[in-house]
């Protein structure tokens, strides 16, 4: 019984401690934002590798969910006699919450998990430990561009999911299932608010590429520099984002729209 | 700072105690580095050589003692002052520890970038004579993955010496190469401390390497310095510990069994 309080103890303990050491690792990272306007080349280079290399991915499983939110939004609409409204239910499902949400759990696995990789091997190969050595710090060098770029790409690539997921609805109701294409996008427009459905739906999508990008580079940096280090820090990675992306999806969705 | 001979101290390690968790690495350590000269720090695989490298670059923190660079306590300097103490000093890791997604020519001038504001005709000046230094000039194109585990660690060597440090600091320099390789290692290291009046510190365990061009050796084990003085008095020493580390016995004070119970028993004990 005493062993099992003393290890219980142990890891809460030790939680704590990792909580304590991510929260001052970020802080750390945002100490190293400004010196990052004097050198943009290395944001732009990240931006690349996170966002732009994340495109495909993207843009296909957008394409893919917008179609299955035609043909079932189709479908249980077309019982109420109200199919034109098919544009206002796609639009609002994907800006509300599938594109930041689905575009986040994408970003966690694609580009998440090679920032926690990449990061994890640096240190691995004393890379890290070597730039220390050259009086370069590689919080400010290699960890604050990553940390930025993503921050700006994830956001980004969440707009490109749902633009794209709205075209998928689109292609579906009115290419296929007859849907008036006039109804689609005026009804489109008269219910979508900017303020309170598309800027809330980016709000999440920064909170989301600031947090799901912060796990990935701190699981990278706190890697045990081993093989397996590196792997579970890559695993960890995605699990934790997928956890943190929902769990936060939650509390913003109550705090935005909680008390309608 | 000036040593028992007289000579100007560059490093100077005062009651060095450092611990993981409750192993302990060293126990209370006195080391001097004198300016100019090659210093190895010798000990069997595990004695904590290359942490006690980190605790000189301020990358580890001491329990106890002091490590003074140049006359300032590394470990009571704060951020800024320590960056600046890191431009003066150059370090050669095991692995080289060369940036995997730049070229040769890139990873030497790493650290001219990040630091200077130089025109990039000087840039390329300066790394092509650090790279001619270490033999690689020809080689500035490849990547890091096409080099071989020599070649690595000369590129990182003209790396660590393009800011014009006053130290170097060696970590393993000989392990895992061929013999030409070690051959160019060792006389690059023998050199460039002449040529650019640099101070080295060789971490080892390859005895006669280390041996042939340190002006000074520190034999460490179990966290205290076991055996201390110039590589012919060494070998002749009165310790059986040193005897046996520099002429490579395998068996005397270090056994060659790892502690056990008796072999006899031992095997008895599976017959139930």
């Amino acid at each position: 019984m005493m062993g099992w309080l003393a290890r219980l103890g142990r890891s809460g303990l030790a939680f704590f401690e990792r909580l304590g050491r991510g929260h001052i690792f970020l802080l750390q990272i945002l100490a190293g934002l400004p010196g990052l306007v004097l050198r943009p080349r290395l944001v732009f280079q990240q931006i690349y590798s996170i966002g732009v290399l994340s495109l495909i991915i993207i843009v296909v499983s957008g394409l893919f969910v917008g179609m299955v939110l035609g043909l079932q939004g189709y479908n249980t609409l077309v019982d109420f006699g109200a199919a034109q409204s098919l544009g206002v239910v796609v639009a609002l499902s994907l800006v509300r919450e599938l594109g930041p949400v689905v575009a986040a759990l994408l970003y966690g696995g694609r580009a998440g998990s090679a920032l926690a990789a990449e990061i994890g091997l640096m240190k691995a190969t004393e890379q890290l430990s070597g730039m220390e050595m050259m009086a370069v710090d590689p919080i400010n060098r290699v960890i604050a561009p990553r940390f930025l770029a993503g921050a700006i790409a994830m956001p980004l690539l969440a707009a490109i999911f749902s633009a794209v997921g709205v075209w998928g609805g689109y292609f579906v109701g009115v290419g296929l299932l007859g849907v008036d294409e006039g109804a689609f996008w005026s009804q489109m427009q008269a219910h979508v608010d900017l303020y309170d459905d598309v800027f809330n739906g980016v709000i999440k999508s920064v909170v989301f590429g600031i947090v799901a990008t912060w796990i990935a580079v701190f699981e990278g940096y706190d890697a045990v520099p081993t093989s397996e280090g590196v792997s579970r820090a890559t695993t960890r990675t995605v699990v934790h984002t997928a956890l943190a992306v929902l769990g936060l999806d939650f509390v913003l969705t109550a705090l935005m729209f909680g008390n309608k | 700072m000036a040593s028992q001979d007289g000579e100007s101290l560059l490093v100077e390690i005062r009651g060095l105690s450092f611990a993981r968790g409750s192993r302990v690495i060293f126990d209370g350590i006195d080391i001097d580095i004198p300016r100019g000269k090659v210093t190895a720090i010798m000990g069997p695989s595990g004695t904590g050589k290359t942490t006690l490298l980190k605790l000189i670059g301020g990358q580890l923190r001491p329990q106890q003692g002091s490590v003074k660079v140049d006359g300032q306590d590394v470990h009571k300097l704060r951020h800024r002052g320590l960056y600046a103490l890191r431009k003066r000093m150059g370090m050669l890791f095991q692995s080289g520890a060369l940036l995997t997604d730049l070229s040769v020519f890139d990873n030497v001038a790493f650290p001219l970038r990040e630091h200077t504001h130089l025109p990039e005709v000087m840039i390329r000046d300066l790394v092509l004579m650090r790279l001619h230094a270490v033999g690689l000039r020809g080689a500035r194109d490849m990547m890091p993955s096409e080099l071989s585990g020599g070649m690595a660690r000369r590129v990182a060597l003209a790396r660590a010496i393009v800011l014009d440090p006053m130290m170097i600091m060696y970590d393993e320099p000989f392990t895992g190469l061929d013999p030409i390789s070690k051959g160019a290692i060792v006389q690059l290291i023998h050199q460039l401390n002449e040529a650019l009046n640099l101070t080295s510190i060789v971490v080892s365990h390859d005895v006669q390497e280390t041996a042939s061009i340190s002006d000074y050796i520190y034999v460490l084990s179990e966290g205290k310095v076991v055996g201390r003085g110039k590589p012919e008095a060494l070998r002749d020493t009165d310790s059986a510990w040193v005897r046996q580390f520099m002429r490579g016995l395998p068996d005397g004070p270090v056994p060659f069994h790892y502690p056990a119970v008796d072999y006899v028993k031992d095997l008895l004990a599976g017959n139930g």
